[in-house]
């Protein structure tokens, strides 16, 4: 990797974790803990799978609020603070600001959802008292719950890369819930007909299609997941996380910054 | 040329292939998860529960939950499907979220109750929705129609339809139909005339397309059952007055009991087969008849509806 797109993705992981984001594991291992004494107490035959459910879902939720208001301050931030004349004084090109920019947060949603997975194992290791062969797929589920953050920080930075931070979060929350009903999307647009149709289909194309990347119902009931799947929700991640971040370098770059 | 414009190019090369890469994986996604949009699951499956988080948006979720209703018993249809495991709490959540979407009461009445693969074969639930559709309109007819269209039609409880129609008939600007039905159900329950009331009374007042296209293939049906009949009589009473099968349906013609070879309600002539018996010449255009089929004939599971119905 080239070093100048290094050094700023580890400055953007530092500034993330100086500004105490890995905080929000405490309130997950609270959460976890809870629901794993809890669950046991009142419920009967269903505290596995809620643990499952739970976890993911809060890994999902947490990574998510993460990649959206951090993401939208990566380009703002450092505008706001002129630390970005700084930056680009030194032999640094956008395009690698941006990419350095996307690696850091990406590394830091990484790092969180590694320690939110431990999280999830030892509260299942709780309720259910062993860990059984099925429980792997919950690591594909982890996996494509970071596809998903790939995707949306890519999103809230090529927002950042042009709007106000305010604006960079509503735009990126609504296009996670938009995204997140992608399949739908596509299926009411085949429903219309001639004109509206190619509108329909081609907006419905256009959004990031997390449905496909959310398998966490399947897996809690430790059902597996097809290989195929797997790598095209992969391919897909890296090409529309490309594809967004391309939208951000050619905004930023053609940016006005005087 | 300046390294901002190079960038510039490249990465419009780029997010132009990325764009074209992502539509082709999508398409690949949908068809590795065929039927994802409507997937067996429903995440919330309590109609209180739907209502509630609908934050006071509940007409708009409605609308949602009804198209997802059309789409999946739509798609599964197509497919030829004989589960419709969703069908009635899609259509529940519908009307708990609107009680006044009247077509869903409409929708449940036809496709729910009759058995697969033409239905979910839900009757019962069929009438808990229709009776719930009573109790928050009151007054509206159809509603009553419906109830006892499930009655009669898919559980032959005559006694209960007639009560339906009965009840309807008393609401201010019923169908006039309605009186008669209740009567009908005393007098000639299971007759094909009353059938073909009730078919036809639901092809006139209803504007949905999948449920006119249903009752007017009953319909066909029924004058094809009725027609079979007809013909085999005659068969028979030719062979009693002359000793013999007559040779094709224009003997029958030349014997002055019909005036015209008989055809379908599709239009093809019926066939007279060597031992007697009348069949369609293309049963599968023909869902849901009983008599003229071949012996052994399996009808497809997808019914063939026509373009025009």
């Amino acid at each position: 990797m080239n070093g100048r797109i290094g050094y700023i993705a580890a400055n953007t992981f530092r500034e993330a974790v100086r500004d105490r984001v890995l905080y929000n594991l405490i309130a997950f291992a609270v959460l976890m803990s809870g629901a794993a004494i809890f669950i046991g107490q009142i419920s009967i035959d269903i505290e596995r799978l809620v643990v499952v459910n739970l976890g993911l879902t809060a890994v999902s939720l947490f990574g998510m609020v993460i990649a959206i208001f951090i993401g939208i301050g990566l380009v703002s931030k450092e505008i706001e603070k002129r630390t970005l004349y700084t930056v680009l004084s030194r032999p640094v090109r956008r395009w690698e600001f941006i990419v350095g920019k996307f690696l850091g947060l990406a590394g830091t949603l990484v790092v969180n959802t590694f320690f939110m997975a431990i999280g999830v194992f030892a509260a299942l290791l709780y309720v259910a008292g062993h860990l059984q062969s099925g429980d792997g797929w919950i690591l594909v589920a982890l996996y494509f719950i970071v596809l998903q953050f790939l995707i949306l920080t890519a999103l809230a930075l090529l927002f950042s890369s042009f709007s106000s931070p305010l604006l960079s979060a509503v735009f990126a929350f609504s296009l996670f819930v938009i995204g997140s009903f992608a399949e739908d999307l596509r299926g009411f647009a085949g429903m219309t007909h001639g004109i509206t149709r190619w509108l329909a289909t081609g907006a419905a194309y256009l959004v990031p299609n997390f449905s496909a990347l959310n398998v966490i119902s399947s897996v809690a009931h430790t059902q597996p997941v097809a290989t195929e799947l797997i790598i095209t929700n992969s391919a897909y991640a890296l090409i529309y996380s490309t594809m967004a971040l391309c939208g951000s370098v050619l905004i930023f770059e053609r940016r006005n910054l005087k | 040329m300046t390294a901002s414009r190079r960038t510039t190019i490249t990465a419009s090369i780029v997010l132009i292939v990325c764009m074209a890469a992502s539509v082709m994986l999508l398409r690949r996604l949908d068809q590795m998860r065929t039927g994802a949009t409507l997937e067996e699951v429903l995440y919330v499956s309590s109609p209180k529960v739907v209502k509630r988080l609908s934050l006071g948006y509940e007409g708009l979720l409605a609308d949602i939950y009804w198209t997802r209703a059309v789409q999946y018993f739509g798609g599964h249809h197509h497919a030829g499907a004989e589960h419709y495991d969703l069908l009635a709490p899609l259509l529940e959540i519908t009307t708990e979220l609107d009680p006044h979407l009247l077509i869903a009461y409409q929708f449940g009445a036809n496709f729910l109750a009759p058995q697969p693969p033409q239905g979910a074969g839900l009757p019962q639930r069929a009438i808990e929705l229709a009776e719930y559709g009573i109790r928050n309109n009151p007054d509206d007819w159809q509603l009553y129609y419906q109830l006892g269209f499930i009655y009669y039609i898919d559980l032959k409880d005559y006694p209960h339809a007639a009560d339906a129609f009965l009840r309807g008939s008393r609401v201010p600007n019923a169908h006039p139909w309605m009186k008669l039905l209740a009567a009908l159900m005393a007098e000639h329950a299971g007759e094909t005339r009353t059938a073909q009331m009730l078919w036809t009374t639901t092809y006139e007042t209803s504007r949905d397309r999948d449920v006119r296209a249903n009752a007017a293939a009953h319909l066909r049906a029924l004058q094809v059952d009725e027609d079979v009949a007809a013909l085999e009589a005659l068969v028979a009473r030719y062979r009693a007055e002359t000793g013999h099968l007559p040779g094709s349906l224009a003997d029958l013609q030349s014997a002055g009991m019909l005036r015209s070879i008989p055809a379908d309600p599709l239009g093809h002539p019926y066939k007279l087969m060597p031992e007697g018996r009348i069949e369609v010449q293309v049963p599968d255009d023909l869902p849901f008849i009983v008599k003229g089929t071949p012996p052994g004939y399996v009808p497809p599971l997808k019914p063939k509806f026509l373009p025009s119905d």
